[in-house]
């Protein structure tokens, strides 16, 4: 890589991350509302693909996972890239959630789910905002609902004690449900019950 | 069917029975007791149904019906029921030559592969083989001074004349025959007016009146699916006592000539008839999950959620009408998507009195199974906002709101929850009894349906769609009907409970 296409991804990256700032800022201040954000204010808000300096650094954090049964999650404890901030680490907590998994482990997102941007208001309440293939892959049933909504609420609420509640948004929108069951109008708070 | 007619027997063995009945007659099967244990026969079912009982080489026990096939083990308190798997309340067990199987047998196994319609009625020994009319009679008697109230309430509703002759009083059911739930008073307390309470024949009660009795007044009221006859039994004032009314009614309280109704009007003392209980169920509304371009779940045989639940919804709605006469609204009753508020709009205008939304699960593995019963959950914060009274603004139909309550439309179902808690553990109960539960069968969760609900509100889960056997099960009409049943047995015990508790 020249050094002259270095300067170009690093001031891109810069960018992306002044505009996720920018959002994220919004999101402090204002209640989140149903509208669309802009395309572009969207994708800025993607996480970064790469890790930023200090790679290598990680946290041990319970991520949760179907039960055998299938009536319940059970939690791993799996290693997770470190955050310098609570949002950035509650992004690269729900980006390892997510993440494809193998048998034994069955995760209760769907795959093809991708993480859009994570957002934490001063009262300790989450955004985590996903792809639509969190609804539109979903296969319904509502213990498989419940399942993949307290896997993402209690991934986020059971490693960051900055987190109180999570509000699970689809395609940068509020919405009624994932797939017809579980109300998402309002962030939810951890529980465990669904916790072997 | 005909074999029942063919074994038709009157004849009641010593001990307690089974008493089959049907359209041909009725017939009494013995009843050993294991413990607390109901069990019968199976060589005394065998005639009855139809039944070809074989043991296997490998000790496991085939009942055979219409080529249907019940496998039983030895020791095992399971069933495999058309390779359908059953628990029942105790094992096989053997007792000389005979395999002796728990009552629940009947209800639980045979009903699943059998034609005609089973209805086990445990605490009154009864299986009812097809469409009868059995109304369970319940007999109350309360002293009233002078004279004395018989209350004999009918359940479904079955009207009742009276006719009096002699020295007793004749109510005859317009039923095949009677399943009377309480010994018609053991031990009255007056026996100078009334002497006991018989069964004369399978639709007929007799009252047997004492020297004291000068007269009666009948009325009969429909009390919602419960029809109420009241016989106010009149007496004649002795001069020996004094007289338990004031002066000025005096002239009706006196003698009465024989028997000859109609009778003065009742002494004073005499509480309203009607009022006391009054059913708080009218109307349910059922609500089939998905719709239209939803179609919820799908199973790997190719079963949709949307279809099954329409199908199940129907299904009660006609099992409900009929034999409650309660009104049942659909959310839906065709396949087509219904917004979730609308849902519960439709159960909140039309002022349903219960809730429940039906539908199928999916799980990601595929051996999870069993039905779940959900009721509504609200995060600590919201439950406060919602008795705090805050906006109060409910959707209605043609768009737009009004402001009728003073709570919050999201939030309405927090005032029902230990309502809707309660129906869903009966409804636990009758589901038990007939089709597989999973290990937790009643689970809270934050179900949007169910929120904005103002009435007592369930979301039953039947079953798990993504489960290849289940899948097999669920589309089929004996658990289709079982689901029915549960629910129409549920409401029933419900709705007696409120009207016993007076809770609204």
């Amino acid at each position: 890589m020249s050094s002259a296409s270095r300067i170009a991804v690093v001031a891109g990256a810069l960018g992306l991350l002044a505009a996720a700032g920018l959002f994220a800022a919004f999101m402090w201040t204002t209640r989140w509302s149903s509208q669309v954000p802009p395309r572009a204010t969207a994708s800025a808000a993607a996480p970064p693909p790469a890790a930023p300096a200090g790679a290598g650094r990680k946290i041990k954090a319970r991520l949760f996972y179907i039960a055998e049964g299938g009536t319940r999650l059970r939690s791993v404890e799996r290693d997770v890239t470190f955050g310098e901030s609570p949002v950035e680490q509650a992004r690269e907590i729900i980006a390892a959630q997510i993440a494809p998994v193998v048998e034994p482990l069955v995760s209760a997102v769907p795959p093809g789910t991708a993480l859009r941007a994570v957002f934490i208001t001063n009262d300790g309440q989450a955004y985590v905002d996903l792809s639509r293939e969190v609804a539109a892959a979903h296969p319904g049933g509502t213990v498989n609902e419940l399942l993949s909504i307290y896997t993402l609420v209690n991934a986020l609420t059971e490693n960051l004690p900055a987190v109180t509640a999570v509000q699970v948004l689809v395609d940068g929108k509020e919405v009624d449900t994932l797939a017809g069951h579980v109300d998402l109008r309002r962030p939810l708070a951890k529980n465990l019950s669904w916790v072997e | 069917m005909l074999a029942l007619a063919a074994a038709l027997s009157s004849q009641t063995p010593p001990g307690p029975s089974l008493t089959l009945l049907s359209r041909e007659g009725r017939r009494a099967i013995p009843i050993t007791l294991a413990g607390a244990q109901e069990m019968v026969a199976l060589d005394d079912l065998a005639a009855p149904f139809q039944l070809a009982v074989r043991e296997e080489a490998l000790g496991a026990i085939t009942v055979t019906y219409k080529g249907k096939t019940i496998l039983l083990t030895p020791d095992q308190a399971l069933a495999s029921v058309s390779g359908r798997l059953v628990s029942l309340p105790a094992p096989t067990a053997r007792i000389g030559s005979r395999w002796l199987v728990p009552v629940e047998f009947v209800s639980r196994a045979l009903s699943l592969v059998y034609d005609a319609r089973l209805e086990l009625r445990k605490p009154s020994r009864l299986v009812i083989v097809g469409d009868l009319r059995v109304p369970r009679v319940t007999v109350r008697y309360d002293p009233l001074g002078a004279s004395g109230r018989l209350t004999v309430d009918a359940t479904p509703r079955a009207l009742a004349s009276v006719t009096q002759e002699a020295d007793h009083l004749t109510i005859r059911f317009e039923a095949d025959t009677l399943d009377v739930t309480n010994p018609p008073l053991a031990e009255p307390t007056s026996r100078d007016l009334l002497q006991r309470v018989r069964i004369v024949d399978p639709a007929t009660l007799v009252v047997d009146v004492g020297p004291r009795f000068a007269g009666f007044r009948a009325t009969s009221q429909p009390v919602d699916t419960t029809e109420r006859l009241v016989i106010d039994l009149l007496g004649q004032t002795e001069t020996t006592t004094p007289p338990a009314v004031p002066p000025d009614a005096a002239a009706p309280a006196a003698p009465l000539p024989g028997a000859a109704p109609p009778p003065p009007p009742p002494p004073p003392e005499l509480p309203p008839a009607f009022g006391q209980t009054t059913s708080a169920i009218h109307t349910i509304a059922v609500d089939p999950g998905h719709g239209g371009d939803d179609a919820g779940a799908r199973g790997p045989g190719g079963a949709v959620e949307k279809d099954l639940t329409l199908s199940l919804a129907r299904r009660v709605k006609g099992v409900i009408e009929a034999r409650l006469g309660l009104r049942v609204l659909l959310t839906r009753d065709d396949d087509r998507s219904v917004p979730i508020d609308e849902r519960t709009a439709i159960a909140n205008n039309n002022k349903a009195d219960l809730f429940i939304s039906l539908h199928a699960n999916a799980s990601l593995r595929k051996a999870t199974s069993g039905a779940t019963i959900f009721t509504a959950a609200f995060e600590r914060e919201a439950a406060a906002n919602a008795t705090a009274g805050g906006a109060d603004r409910v959707p209605t139909f043609g768009g737009g709101a009004r402001d009728i309550e003073l709570v919050l439309w999201d939030l309405a179902q927090t005032r029902h929850l230990d309502r809707s808690a309660a129906f869903a553990g009966v409804l636990e109960q009758q589901m038990r009894e007939r089709v597989p539960l999973a290990a937790q069968a009643i689970d809270r969760a934050a179900l949007r349906v169910l929120e904005s609900a103002n009435m007592p509100a369930v979301l039953i889960e039947i079953g798990y769609l993504t489960n290849p056997d289940q899948e097999t099960l669920l589309k089929s009409d004996a658990f289709q009907v079982a689901v029915a049943q549960s629910l129409y047995e549920a409401i029933v015990r419900f709705r007696d409970s409120m009207s016993a508790g007076g809770t609204r």
